[in-house]
């Protein structure tokens, strides 16, 4: 396969060199996606890929997340949050209208949120709104929300895909004929093939730029490569085949972007089973790893080192890497310490996305040279989430957790790795009810230095956003703040050649 | 004739039957559950048991089982579990790309397959029947995707002569949809016309030993009349065999190029549902398959009594 794709890549070399990718004949980009979202409401499913298409481009929430992370107005102007952080006043904006020409107004926040919240709704992300204790309508343009306690991301929830603003006239369609309020309009969906968008002209904000988008599905590495090259796709926001990327490189006719993602990588470990249930036999697998190695081999060099279950562009990351520093020798005595002199044997299960199988090699590997002997067991995802995430049944397993903020997983008792020691639930629920941003910080770093004493699981690295577009089409995330795609301010930056 | 037919209908109805106990008993053995697929990692209990009741999943397998072929016969097929659209309307949109690609596939294998393959046995033992029994060697050899990458990285990325995959839809136009399928069209069809051109010279080089051979020779015809009127068409009996076999292998079975030319056919439609566990759609899939092979071996069993006057004459 190696060998297949080096000539291929040198048979397109020489044809490549003559000549540009082509662009589009119209003032139009085209997004290259691996999986095709298996429908287009955000508020009802956890695909990532349903944000990928939809968030910012269709729709909006009362807040949104900007490139680094940083809670933007969107659908609300601004807003006021009471003394004991219990009442949030949101003011809206006026003059908005659905792509159906619906208006938008308080009512549909009300209902959006309401929706969310009601016992038979099946938002993949209830938890977000479980502290909301109501919604109010003031006047058209004002809504009050209430919370039942504190929660210190509110307003960055309130800014994800799960939380988008929908019409109750198009509510129970949106899985499939997407209404929202964002600078671009649903036109088509050809499942299996591509998903196309146009320029919503009756914006209230500053309008996209383009006049067309169209989101491709191409889910073989190979086709992604293909498809760059021919010139049939102008963008991958997340390429596929970071092995190909030096030979992308040198090419002046692409961009590659090196971004931040919130998804930390780890090698999960089954807390309560025996042997993990020894801190020793945790922390000597947390020395077996070298980092440096596995994202060398796993991810062409790209990807940040992490020590903790915490992003380290976030600002309250503390640099922990060096907690367990690569040791294979004081590994193996931790783990003779802990009675396994001779070694243990554990099985390792692997989701089908390229960093766990490939990692999960040069893992086996590593763990194998401090005497872990592991069973590999390559699963598919459904099989996944019902065997480790949903009945907890595995040894370790490597999983990238990529929703953002997400530390309080570990406070949740039956949580798949089996943590949810009282003290840090303590200190999650010192965090909801922190005032000041230092105390939110200290708490915070209190958290990812638990986690890390604990050696909970082996944090193995950040997972990087690599884009690869044109480089003449300009203005698209770099970092991947939340899974999305937002072209909202992507433009050709030339002319076209005529 | 009619009555054999009508036969040959009862056993293949009472195959279709079988059929649907054993998909979709196999798919319900199958660990995983689609509400957990669809809500992902942050799912409470509560939202997961809501998403199961509204998709029916909360009833024991047999009362689905019964729903579920109750809307077969009357044609309905259910609704997909994740895309929330009727699995008819999926399976008609995938049939609108595999069902044009596998015939022009076929076409292509037959059109390269019986003039090669009767060119060989006509000139057996010399060397251009030696090179095309290496061709076609060869042909059986190549592995699909790989010859399939290679056309798109020699006519899509180098020449640029059609685009590198992608289907632009049948209301884009005949012309660009049909330019869509060509190389997947031509990777399809190599492997099946190197069968195919074996196949041909085998069946026609053993019909040439055959005694009604002799006695057309003996009546004076010539060479080359002998092989057009007599021998040709009996030697396509097996000839029609692999074909039936083959339309059905590749209506689902070009998933490997369907993924290289990332085409919305039914073998990535599967694949798909399989991942996300939305059984509904693969179990609907599969009986369409059953059914389209069901219908095809029927199709051949015409065509043989078309074809040799024996069989013709055995089914009255």
């Amino acid at each position: 396969m190696i060998a297949l794709r080096t000539l291929l890549v040198a048979l397109t070399l020489c044809a490549a060199v003559a000549c540009g990718p082509p662009r589009p004949p119209e003032n139009a980009a085209r997004i290259g996606i691996a999986l095709e979202p298996p429908n287009l409401d955000p508020t009802a499913g956890a695909a990532a890929a349903i944000d990928e298409v939809v968030y910012a481009n269709v729709f909006e929430g009362l807040t949104r997340v900007g490139e680094r992370g940083e809670v933007l107005p969107a659908l609300a102007s601004r807003w006021d949050v009471s003394e004991d952080r219990l009442v949030y006043t949101f003011h809206l904006r006026t003059s908005v209208r659905y792509h159906d020409g619906t208006a938008f107004d308080a009512a549909d926040v009300k209902f959006s949120l309401d929706r969310a919240r009601a016992p038979d709704s099946t938002n993949a992300q209830k938890g977000l709104f479980e502290p909301i204790a109501s919604v109010e309508v003031v006047d058209p343009t004002t809504v009050k929300i209430t919370l039942s306690r504190p929660v210190s991301d509110f307003l960055f929830n309130m800014g994800l895909g799960d939380a988008v603003i929908v019409a109750p006239e198009s509510a129970a369609t949106n899985a499939s004929k997407p209404i929202g309020t964002g600078p671009f309009a649903f036109k088509r969906w050809m499942k299996g093939t591509r998903i196309e968008l146009v320029r919503n002209d009756a914006y209230w904000g500053t309008p996209a730029k383009l006049d067309k988008l169209a989101f491709l599905v191409i889910p073989d590495p190979s086709a992604a490569y293909a498809a760059l090259l021919a010139g049939d796709v102008d963008s991958f926001p997340n390429f596929p085949a970071p092995e190909l990327l030096p030979q992308i490189k040198g090419d002046p006719r692409f961009e590659i972007a090196i971004g931040t993602t919130e998804g930390e990588t780890i090698l999960a470990i089954n807390n309560t089973k025996p042997p993990f249930d020894d801190v020793r036999v945790r922390r000597a697998i947390a020395h077996a790893i070298n980092r440096k190695a596995l994202i060398d081999g796993v991810g062409e060099g790209y990807g940040t080192p992490i020590g903790s279950h915490f992003a380290p562009h976030n600002k309250a990351y503390v640099d922990l890497t060096g907690r367990y520093p690569y040791n294979p020798t004081k590994a193996r005595s931790l783990l003779a310490e802990a009675g396994h002199a001779s070694g243990i044997t554990v099985s390792l299960k692997l989701p089908p996305v390229v960093y766990a199988r490939r990692g999960g090699e040069i893992i086996a590997a590593q763990l194998k040279a401090v005497g872990i002997a592991t069973k590999i067991e390559n699963i598919e995802w459904a099989q996944w989430l019902d065997q480790v995430f949903g009945r907890g049944d595995f040894d370790l397993t490597i999983v990238s957790h990529t929703e953002p903020n997400d530390i309080g997983i570990y406070a949740r008792d039956d949580y798949y790795f089996h943590y949810a020691k009282p003290e840090f639930k303590a200190l999650m629920s010192a965090l909801d009810r922190a005032t000041t941003e230092d105390e939110r910080t200290k708490l915070l770093q209190d958290a990812q230095r638990m986690l890390a004493d604990d050696a909970v699981n082996a944090f193995l690295y950040q997972l990087p956003k690599i884009g690869v577009w044109n480089a003449d089409l300009r203005g698209q995330w770099r970092n991947s703040p939340v899974q999305a795609n937002d072209m909202t301010a992507a433009y050709w930056a030339r002319e076209k050649p005529k | 004739m009619i009555g054999h037919l009508l036969q040959r209908l009862t056993s293949l109805a009472l195959t279709l039957l079988v059929a649907t106990v054993v998909v979709f008993a196999m798919l319900n053995i199958v660990p995983g559950d689609p509400a957990s697929y669809m809500m992902g990692l942050n799912a409470d209990p509560e939202t997961l048991a809501q998403l199961r009741k509204e998709l029916g999943l909360h009833l024991p397998a047999w009362q689905r089982y019964f729903a579920w072929l109750g809307d077969l016969v009357t044609g309905n097929l259910g609704v997909s579990y994740t895309y929330r659209v009727p699995v008819t309307e999926l399976i008609g949109e995938r049939m609108g790309v595999s069902l044009p690609l596998t015939l022009i596939a076929t076409a292509l294998s037959l059109a390269i397959a019986i003039p090669l393959g009767v060119f060989a046995a006509a000139r057996r033992g010399k060397v251009s029947d030696a090179a095309i029994v290496g061709a076609t060697q060869l042909g059986i050899a190549i592995p699909n995707f790989w010859f399939a990458l290679l056309l798109v990285f020699v006519f899509a990325t180098s020449l640029r002569w059609f685009s590198a995959g992608g289907f632009p839809g049948w209301d884009q136009g005949l012309a660009p949809a049909l330019q869509a399928l060509v190389l997947p069209a031509i990777a399809l069809a190599l492997p099946q016309a190197a069968i195919l051109t074996r196949i041909t010279r085998s069946s026609l080089l053993e019909t040439l030993g055959e005694d009604f051979i002799r006695t057309a020779r003996a009546k004076g015809l010539s060479e080359s009349q002998t092989l057009r009127r007599h021998a040709l068409r009996n030697a396509l009996i097996p000839v029609l065999t692999i074909l039936g076999l083959q339309f059905t292998f590749l209506l689902a079975g070009g998933i490997i190029v369907e993924n290289v030319f990332y085409l919305p056919g039914l073998g990535r439609l599967v694949l798909q549902a399989i991942t996300q566990r939305d059984l509904i759609v693969v179990q609907g899939v599969v009986i369409v398959l059953v059914a389209a092979a069901i219908a095809v071996t029927l199709l051949v069993e015409v065509a043989y009594m078309l074809a040799d006057p024996r069989v013709r004459a055995l089914s009255r």
